[in-house]
């Protein structure tokens, strides 16, 4: 289990870590926490022939509030994610999901965009993205573009990232006022993919009925995954059981898993449903509905 | 293809290190093999067992999963750093020898490193915490029990230490 | 005067954990002597195919690779492995050998069976050129279901015209006559699915060829380095004088480290030997999952028979038993399996057969239980669902057929796999039973708390089962102890070690033997140039075998001492009190003389001794039991089960524990509380998922799921001690106890937790999984809203 030859180059600039890119296309890899990459590199199930390593780029290496959103770069790791009051106060929903990924050690060095850029399907932060409305960043040598993270995930292990660009930031918008948030998941052992995991977003009018919503799930396809007919089925809505419950069911159908060892397709979309109910009865508690 | 080397320069244990290494040439590797730091031990290779655990800028990290090449730069420790006198035992390691906390002690050193900066964290914790703190190293020998009452004698009395 | 033991039974803390805990413990992987060469094997990607051409000629044009061998290369040194265990001599029975080569030649029967083997400079090297070899292959149908393979298909043997790896029938009474009279029959199909050990430390083998010497040592993560003296001399051709195995500290054994005699552990000396520099291959975590023998494929149809008060009349059980591709482990499995399925109970009647099946997987042989766990599943299993149907509390029916204290030596009248009758040794079970419920609040529980948290809509239950062990078979083991001059005494025995303690248990037995510091006894184990003699550590045989053979040696040196202080004393031996690392003149002050002064004494460099004199105080002795110790204990647990996700949490988990005289009370906890950590992977986690095909899907630590801190709860411990008349210490084994009785436990505590044999379902299988539980009990707990 020893991974097969490439080069290594240590990014002095980010300027030079494009223009690497550029040059090697996707013969190259960005290496940032490599907590995902290393290991398939290890079983060489991945071989590329370049590594182009971020982690000197301290200038990506941050976690900042822009007005209404937060700005996370490149290198910020799941650790400092965990610890930052401005997560922790403006996208709960993040913090509360990190410690469901992997093991202290692996959280030391996993960056948020490192996972995003990996999309891998079971991950649960592309959900969390997507339910939060996250965008992101891309740069290359040729300039610079934002993608809506609805935008981005193409399937597994595919995004829209073009093969000389950079993730160099991911974006998330605070939610509206009377907004709740909840992540939740099945794991056969804390730290795994989960069998099944949800995060969900709700947002209430002056009402108290849902004027939005927004259910991601993880390991629920090929790609990651927004469940729209069960939000929707939620807008217009007071919080009520029987509704929880229509967007339950609708999510069961709508999503699309693979089944696997852990979970078949079966248990999977049961595991939705249970899920999408548990999760939306405390995002709208939390939205502070009646 | 031949390979092309680079130069690392790194503090390992407090030492300064200067080497040449394969640009694929894994941390754990580097460790055991070019340093002869043989307490660092590798169980799985993919980032999952923990037993490769070293500290890196002071934070536990798989040395598994890392490139010798990237670590140009920072400050390594590995079990080695706990105590140079077999008689003297760091008091982490005097716990486990205390509660019986390893058996092969295969795992052990990477969760001494992992719990060495847990517990930098962690004044008095909790065995739910302790736990947590854990799930990343698997042990398949003890169950972990006698491990979770080893890092509670260890945090007591380095709490106590600490506060003379 | 007889010493007064100040060790045995205390809490040492262990000897060799100072080495361990500062990272300066040699492991197979630590060792590096120069010039070291690399190994890397090629496997095969199929289950089943022949191999129709290897190509080599890009792997050897590679920089950095020294050599490349396939199964022609080997020459006349390309034989079928030895039979490692002969099988026992029971009537009619039929076994089938087919053992493992070195690199397979014309067929490859299981994935990852190694083709091809590099040596280069680097292990990254060595992995590169084994994928430049290419390999033509012809597949062929995979044979993965037992039954199946059993009933006909494709031959994973062609030369045997069938999979029927071994057919074993053990009776006693007249099973049929019990069935007739019968109140109750119960008749089930119970399934034990494959799991693997996962030690630690993978495995690994250094050879090293010191050709002025005449030399070939061997650094080997095996559980019985003597066995592969012995083999590895025979086969390459030289004087045992000439082959020395060292299994340093090795990270996890657990069976499979036992002397397998494996392709690599046969390979990489002779390669070592042929191109006259050190050679090492460690075993990476993805080859664990096929070359590293693994366990538990069983499917039973057993049927109990009893009378109306529950009292037991006779068992049926007929079993098909995985062998994996090759088995030169013998029988010793399924016999296991077969014998320990009676447990503690008296089973008046037994008629039990079982057939070994070849399949296309990797090989089955002893993983920590050793097919222990099933018999006690079907028994255990049997037992609840007798209990239900005759309305008996489940404990209150384990009790009614306990096998009585007076009964002891009780014999089964089958054979058990160390040759001997099943004989139990001694026993007393109803206390250990009685003491669980009483640890576990059984009663409380049942009459109180769950009626009340059932009422608040949860999903609690408690399970208990009871346990036999065979333990401590023989052989034989040997042990030299030695006083040096220095007044430190070392102790060589041929056992491996494994985490066990050795280093600190045989060391507390000597230490009171020959009254010195238990600090000041060191062990040497696993090098077989330190003591030639012995099996092996397995079958929980450890501390019984080589720790009698330790007190024996001990004992003798005893006498020596007191002989030679006597004599330095000019007094009479009783007189002599040895202790303190000295022996004195009881009662009179200042006649002492340190152990140290009385050995180099004992081995004079000048003048005469008196004519039969045996030079030093060292003593080597040899202890074979008349046959194993049988252990006992029960587990207890209660635990909550989510019944819409069908996870788990274990509220409590007691385990009560009879292993006879315990030497290390702080030793033993660690055994069982690893051991019902592995029961718990067992019986919830860990499965081996091979398709149709016999490709495993989940071969890694990320899909193979060892439990971790937070899956493993604290454990509540209580102990029984009947000791074992078959050693002078009554120790009886106690290292795979933990893990035997788990999987039962699961099953029934979480039957009863959903309260699953009111509603008509019955848990028959291990391992289990919340999937598996969705899918056995799911629909009794649906909500709306969800499917």
């Amino acid at each position: 289990m020893k991974p097969a030859p490439f080069r290594y180059v240590a990014a002095r600039s980010l300027d030079e870590a494009l223009a690497l890119k550029a040059e090697h296309g996707d013969e190259a890899r960005f290496l940032a926490g490599g907590q995902s990459l290393i290991p398939a590199m290890n079983f060489r199930l991945a071989q590329p022939a370049m590594l182009i390593d971020i982690n000197p780029l301290k200038e990506l290496d941050y976690i900042r509030r822009a007005g209404n959103v937060l700005r996370i770069g490149a290198l910020a790791r799941y650790r400092a994610l965990q610890r930052d009051a401005a997560v922790a106060r403006h996208q709960p929903l993040l913090a509360e999901t990190l410690p469901h990924v992997a093991h202290p050690q692996i959280r030391n060095r996993g960056t948020l965009a490192g996972n995003m850029a990996h999309a891998d399907p079971a991950s649960e932060l592309p959900a969390v993205v997507l339910a939060l409305g996250g965008r992101m960043h891309a740069r290359s040598g040729r300039g610079e573009r934002w993608i809506d993270a609805r935008d981005f995930f193409k399937g597994a292990l595919t995004t829209a990232l073009k093969s000389d660009e950079m993730l160099t930031e991911i974006e998330l918008p605070d939610l509206p006022a009377k907004s709740g948030a909840a992540f939740l998941e099945v794991s056969r052992r804390r730290g795994d993919y989960a069998m099944m995991g949800v995060a969900a977003v709700v947002t209430l009018g002056a009402d108290g009925a849902c004027i939005g919503a927004r259910l991601a799930y993880c390991n629920a396809g090929e790609k990651q995954m927004l469940a729209g007919k069960a939000a929707q089925a939620l807008v217009g809505r007071r919080g009520a059981d029987k509704y929880i419950s229509d967007a339950a069911a609708l999510a069961e159908s709508e999503i699309d898993p693979q089944g696997n060892v852990h979970a078949s397709k079966k248990f999977q979309r049961h595991l939705a449903g249970v899920l999408t109910r548990r999760a939306l009865q405390t995002a709208l508690a939390r939205a502070g509905a009646a | 293809m031949s390979e092309e080397l680079h130069q690392v320069a790194v503090q390992v244990n407090g030492k300064h290190c200067e080497r040449r290494v394969e640009s694929r040439l894994l941390l754990s590797d580097f460790l055991r093999h070019d340093l002869g730091l043989t307490g660092t031990h590798v169980g799985c290779e993919h980032g999952v067992c923990g037993a490769c655990t070293v500290l890196m800028d002071g934070l536990p990290v798989r040395s598994c999963l890392m490139l010798a090449a990237q670590t140009n730069g920072h400050a390594i420790e590995t079990v080695e750093s706990l105590t140079n006198d077999r008689d003297k035992l760091h008091p982490l390691q005097q716990a486990f020898h205390e509660a019986h906390g390893l058996q092969c002690g295969f795992c052990t050193p990477g969760i001494l490193m992992t719990m060495m900066a847990f517990l930098k964290e962690t004044a008095s914790p909790s065995e739910a915490e302790i736990r947590e703190a854990l799930s990343g190293n698997l042990c398949r020998c003890t169950g972990y029990q006698k491990i979770v009452e080893a890092v509670t004698l260890a945090a007591r009395r380095i709490g106590q230490a600490g506060a003379r | 005067m007889t010493a007064e033991p100040r060790y045995l039974g205390a809490r040492v803390t262990r000897n060799e954990d100072a080495r361990l805990l500062t990272g300066r413990a040699l492991f197979v992987d630590d060792v590096n002597p120069p010039h070291l060469l690399h190994a890397a094997f090629l496997r095969s990607p199929h289950a089943h195919a022949r191999i129709k051409r290897i190509d080599t000629g890009a792997a050897l044009k590679r920089d950095g690779v020294a050599a490349v061998y396939t199964a022609a290369d080997l020459g006349s040194y390309w034989k079928p492995g030895p039979l490692l265990v002969p099988p026992p001599p029971i009537k009619g029975i039929a076994f089938n050998l087919r053992a493992q080569v070195p690199l397979a030649k014309d067929k490859v029967r299981h994935v990852g069976e190694p083709v091809a083997l590099v040596i280069a400079r680097s292990r990254y090297i060595a992995e590169d050129a084994a994928a430049d070899i290419a390999v033509d292959y012809e597949t062929l149908p995979a044979v993965v279901d037992m039954e199946r393979g059993a009933a006909g298909g494709p031959v994973v043997h062609d030369d045997l015209g069938s999979n029927i790896a071994s057919r074993v029938r053990q009776t006693k009474g007249d099973y049929a006559a019990a069935a007739r009279n019968a109140h109750a029959v119960i008749r089930r199909r119970l399934v034990y699915d494959r799991g693997a050990s996962v030690s630690m430390e993978t495995r690994g083998v250094v050879a090293e060829w010191d050709a002025k010497a005449d030399k070939l040592t061997v650094w080997d993560t095996t559980q019985g380095p003597v066995f592969i003296r012995g083999g590895l001399a025979a086969m390459l051709g030289l004087s045992e004088r000439q082959v020395r195995v060292v299994a340093p500290f090795i990270g996890g054994g657990f069976g499979p480290k036992m002397m397998m005699f494996y392709p690599e552990e046969v390979v990489i000396p002779w390669v070592a030997i042929r191109l006259g520099r050190p050679v090492k291959w460690i075993e990476d975590r993805l080859e664990h999952f096929f070359a590293t023998t693994q366990e538990r494929g069983q499917i039973h149809d057993a049927e109990i028979a009893l009378d109306k008060n529950g009292k037991i009349l006779g068992v049926k059980d007929e079993f098909l038993y995985d062998t994996g591709a090759y088995n030169p482990y013998g029988l010793t499995l399924p016999i296991n399996s077969q014998c320990t399925l009676l447990g503690g109970y008296v089973v008046p009647s037994y008629d039990s057969s079982f057939t070994g099946v070849f399949t296309n997987k990797p090989i089955v042989t002893p993983y920590r239980g050793a097919g222990r766990q099933h018999g006690v599943f079907v028994m255990e299993r049997l037992l609840d669902i007798a209990a239900r149907e005759l309305e008996i509390d489940r404990a209150e029916i384990r009790r009614r057929n306990f096998i009585p204290s007076g009964a002891f030596p009780y014999n089964n009248e089958i054979i058990f796999q160390d040759f001997a009758p099943l004989e139990y040794d001694s026993g007393n079970y109803a206390p250990v039973l009685n003491k669980t419920l009483k640890m576990i609040g059984y009663d409380r529980f049942l009459a109180d708390e769950q009626p009340k948290l059932r009422a608040l809509g949860k999903h609690v239950g408690i399970g208990v089962v009871f346990y036999i062990e065979g333990t401590g078979i023989g052989p034989y083991e040997g042990a030299r102890v030695q006083v040096q001059a220095s007044g430190k005494v070392s102790v060589a025995t041929g056992v491996g070690t494994q985490g066990q303690g050795h280093f600190t248990s045989f060391a507390q037995i000597v230490a009171d033997q020959v009254g010195v510091d238990v600090r000041d006894v060191d062990v040497v184990t696993g090098d077989t140039d330190q003591f030639y003699w012995g099996a092996g550590t397995f079958a929980s045989r450890g501390a019984v075998v080589a720790g009698n053979a330790v007190n024996e040696a001990g004992k003798a040196v005893r006498k020596k001492i007191l002989r030679a202080a006597a004599e330095h004393f000019e007094c009479a031996e009783q007189d002599i009190v040895v202790a303190g690392g000295q022996a004195s003149i009881a009662g009179v002050p200042g006649k002492t003389i340190k152990l140290g002064e009385l050995a180099l004494r004992a081995n004079p460099m000048r003048g005469a001794v008196k004519p039969g004199t045996e030079p030093g105080l060292e003593a080597t002795s040899y202890f074979g039991p008349p046959s194993g110790a049988t252990a006992c204990g029960a587990h207890a647990m209660i635990v909550e089960v989510d019944p819409e996700t069908m996870t788990i949490a274990i509220k409590k988990y007691v385990v009560v524990h009879d292993c006879g005289t315990v030497i290390n009370p702080l030793i033993l906890e660690g055994q069982i509380q690893g051991g019902v950590a592995q029961g718990i992977g067992n019986a919830f986690y860990e499965q081996l998922h091979f398709d149709d095909q016999g490709q495993l899907l989940n071969a890694s630590l990320a899909d193979y799921l060892v439990p971790t801190a937070l899956d493993v709860p604290r454990m509540e411990l209580g102990h029984e001690c009947t000791p074992s008349p078959l050693n002078p210490l009554g120790i009886k084994g106690a290292g795979e106890a933990g893990a035997i009785p788990v999987g039962a436990l699961f099953a029934q505590a979480l039957e009863d937790a959903l309260d699953l044999p009111r509603r008509g379902v019955e848990i028959l299988e291990i391992p289990l999984s919340p999937n598996r539980l969705w899918e056995l009990a799911g629909a009794l707990f649906k909500q709306r809203g969800t499917s």
